[in-house]
């Protein structure tokens, strides 16, 4: 039965233990927890594993912002500027920091994927920062980008 | 495959669509008011006497924002478990810098809410950043030095290297070679990763002189399967002075990872040393055991079969995984360096890791008992890891070797950015090396080792100015005329008037530099010092200095710190207050020397004592309107200073001249 419950990917006790355990470890838990359990790799990996999740879903919403300033460049001719430089900060996490990321994790120096979900965080924040007195169209991306990648750096210095 | 795999283009700033085009200049400051040609002198003095007050305003005043747009950012419901760390910058608490000492890492940048203008960088900007004297290669990313060496002539320095990209990955051996260990050439590389044993990576290691002149290498290779071994290899031809070709050993690897230790746990083999016995060789390795740091001995008679040795030459806990470890004798009685096999009376060994978890280089002085192959520190208090720092800055992955030709120990360390991802693409570079730092144990303290600057480097000096006995009362700076303010070689010294030394008793003792709040927070006798990188209005300026503070007994500490917290308007550069406590001998003036080049400084207490190592990316203090500046911001006592300021010529470090003879 238990077997049975593995394969079909229900989590089995000592993988949710290594869940809750890395997600506790991390500034914001409802995060870790919602993200990784909506990967069915979360289950049955290492740490190792789950930061790579982590650090695939940082990607996917840089990705979703990265398309979105350049839905935005053409709309709102005021914001150019700052919609430059996101469209920059969004291709250094695209071209760099994710790459690195996850290049650190398989290949074992983990504290250059540390590096490169600090940088991303960073980017997404000064990338926020750079609205300024008008509103930014960015800010429920930029914050999941900066929480996801501050989520993916907290479990991946588990690893050091 | 991998997108990270293909070549990361350096980003043209003038095609690129995403850069807003900005002139070249750094936008223009406001003019301070009041200059009419035919008041100039009055105006000027006015001019003179508001500038000094609302200097010292500046300092006192200013503090790093907090959060301007922090409503933008309320939202995420952060939750918080006892044992997570704060390290997201939108919490963005106003100082001190919770990096350095809370051992949270890098990149815990800090934004100072800057101006309504949407800030970006300038071709200009971003190309005054390179450095002029410090070994970089061209573009792309580099970090650890490996394997330096001194032969035939010429001295050698193996760095990693990714040849696609400005951030880590792909790692290969670049080379290059000085007869001063100053000006470098470009080789090709030495090593890539083409065996199944290091296609994940060519990773550190370090060279051995055997006695009939032979070299062989020890590396880190990552394998296919992305286990950590060890491998050797050698000079395809010795005759060759410039050491261009490297046979990869053909039993590689020479060692897996041993039971207990965890498979990417087990990196960065060091020179080795003789056995008591002399007919075996010992090097020593870091890993660690849960979090404990620990180092490995093998010992080996020909460098293809070893025998791991009993037991740790040395283990401390908590300190997670010992990176780059290095092991080395140091005379107590001589100034020369000394042969890493050398061991007996007059002599300590330093054993040294790069933490992988704050990412800092420790040391500590100790005895090696070769026959228990046991290391002990000298006090454990101050034992690898919990102790000492080679540099309290920006530096890593450092490693020493014996320079034969001139019987110095001299130490390389790996200086990376502090910038964002985002400024590395657009300039194409990431990192460089320390200048290369001769080593010696300090007889005066006897606790501590002395780092200074290869004398070599004095060979870029040119004009200097020379300024002496430069009164500065308490909350005074006074500028100086400096002919290169981005090449500088500085040397400084500092006098506090003694009877207001003894007449001052601060309350608060418990100064700490990373906690400080920089140059702006005025104690009694300090801080008092040097600025660099500032600009007319001092809206950027790198502090660095000296902090004395005295308890209520009596007794002096004195600080070195390195003040990052204006260094520059950007948004996405580190700001923080590096530094530590100096000893100060009686009868010492306080000393401090500083190697600036462009985005790099580096500062030496007291003949190096302590050492700082500072990264700085100023808008607008660069070329031309950058300054430099005395200052004393103490509220209790007066500074008498002198300063020689040496203009830095350039390494002028290329490609090595294969063509010409």
């Amino acid at each position: 039965m238990m077997l049975m419950f593995n394969l079909y990917g229900i989590p089995q006790e000592k993988d949710q233990n290594l869940i809750e355990t890395t997600c506790r470890n991390t500034p914001n838990y409802q995060l870790c927890i919602s993200t990784l359990s909506a990967n069915p790799g979360s289950i049955n990996t290492d740490v190792t594993g789950l930061g790579l999740i982590m650090v695939d879903a940082v990607k996917t919403k840089a990705k979703e912002t990265s398309n979105a300033i350049k839905k935005l460049k053409g709309s709102q001719p005021e914001l150019r500027n700052a919609l430059s430089d996101c469209a920059g900060r969004y291709n250094a996490i695209l071209e760099a920091d994710v790459p690195e990321a996850v290049e650190a994790l398989i290949k074992g120096d983990p504290k250059f994927a540390e590096d490169g979900m600090a940088d991303s965080s960073l980017e997404a924040v000064v990338c926020e920062e750079s609205f300024k007195q008008v509103t930014s169209p960015l800010t429920v991306l930029n914050n999941a980008v900066r929480d996801l990648s501050d989520v993916a750096r907290a479990i991946i210095r588990i690893l050091l | 495959m991998a997108t990270y795999l293909s070549k990361t283009p350096a980003y043209d700033l003038e095609d690129a669509t995403y850069y807003s085009p900005i002139p070249d200049q750094p936008p223009a400051t406001s003019a301070p008011a009041g200059h009419r040609r035919s008041k100039k002198l009055l105006a000027s003095i006015l001019f003179s006497s508001f500038f000094l007050l609302s200097l010292i305003l500046l300092f006192i005043k200013h503090q790093p924002e907090s959060a301007v747009s922090q409503t933008k950012f309320n939202g995420t419901n952060q939750e918080k478990s006892s044992t997570s760390k704060p390290i997201s910058p939108a919490t963005r608490t106003p100082p001190p810098s919770r990096g350095v000492s809370q051992g949270v890492s890098e990149k815990a940048f800090r934004l100072a809410g800057s101006e309504n203008v949407s800030y970006s960088w300038t071709k200009t900007m971003l190309s005054w950043q390179r450095t002029s004297y410090h070994f970089q290669p061209e573009d792309n990313w580099m970090n650890d030095p490996n394997g330096p060496l001194y032969y035939k002539g010429w001295y050698h320095l193996f760095y990693q290297y990714n040849p696609d990209s400005a951030v880590w990955g792909t790692i290969s051996w670049g080379h290059a070679v000085s007869k001063d260990l100053i000006h470098w050439f470009y080789l090709p590389f030495a090593m890539v990763p083409d065996q199944w044993y290091d296609i994940s990576g060519v990773w550190t290691g370090s060279a051995t002189f055997l006695p009939d002149g032979r070299i062989v290498m020890l590396y880190t290779g990552d394998t296919v399967d992305i286990v950590q071994v060890q491998c050797l290899a050698y000079p395809a031809n010795l005759s060759d002075p410039l050491l261009l070709d490297w046979v990869k050993y053909s039993g590689n690897p020479v060692l897996f990872p041993p039971p207990g230790i965890g498979v990417k746990d087990f990196r960065d083999p060091t020179t080795a040393w003789l056995s008591p016995d002399g007919d075996k060789w010992r090097f020593t390795i870091g890993s660690k055991v849960n979090k404990t740091g620990i180092s490995l001995v093998y010992e080996t008679a020909d460098f293809k079969s070893y025998d791991m040795l009993d037991g740790y030459l040395h283990e401390v806990p908590g300190t997670g995984m010992w990176e780059c470890v290095d092991f080395y004798p140091v005379s107590t009685k001589e100034v020369n360096g000394l042969d890493t096999s050398v061991n007996g009376p007059g002599i300590k060994h330093v054993l040294k890791a790069s933490l992988d978890d704050d990412k800092n280089d420790y040391y500590a002085l100790g005895t090696y008992d070769q026959f228990e192959n046991k290391w002990v520190p000298d006090d454990p208090e101050l034992d690898v890891g919990i102790g000492l720092r080679y540099d309290y800055g920006k530096y890593y992955a450092s490693k020493t070797f014996y320079d034969q030709n001139k019987q110095r120990r001299i130490l390389w360390g790996w200086v990376r950015e502090t910038d964002s991802e985002y400024d590395d693409l657009l300039k194409g570079w990431a990192s460089v090396q320390s200048i290369p730092r001769t080593v010696v144990f300090d007889q005066k303290t006897g606790s501590n080792l002395l780092q200074w600057p290869v004398i070599e480097v004095e060979e870029l000096r040119s004009k200097s100015v020379e300024f002496d006995n430069v009164k500065l009362g308490p909350g005074s700076i006074s500028p100086l005329k400096v002919g290169s303010p981005s090449q500088m070689d500085i040397v400084a010294s500092f006098e506090i008037d003694k009877d207001a030394f003894e007449g001052t008793v601060e309350a608060n003792s418990s100064y700490s530099c990373p906690t400080s709040g920089g140059a702006a927070n005025r104690g009694k006798l300090g801080p008092f010092g040097i600025i660099v990188f500032a600009d007319e209005t001092l809206s950027e300026g790198t502090p660095i200095y000296f902090y004395v503070a005295k308890g209520a007994n009596g007794k002096a500490e004195t600080h070195f710190c390195a003040d990052e917290l204006r260094s520059s308007e950007a948004p996405d550069v580190y700001k923080v207050v590096y530094g530590s406590k100096v000893p100060i001998i009686d009868g010492e003036k306080y000393s401090l020397r500083s190697l600036v080049d462009h985005s790099i400084v580096e500062s030496f207490a007291q003949g190096g004592r302590t050492v700082i190592t500072s990264r700085i990316y100023p808008t607008k203090a660069i070329n031309g309107a950058a300054r430099v500046f005395l200052f004393n911001n103490a509220t209790g006592v007066s500074v008498t200073a002198s300063v020689k300021i040496w203009n830095m010529g350039s390494a002028d470090i290329r490609h090595f001249p294969f063509n010409q003879s």
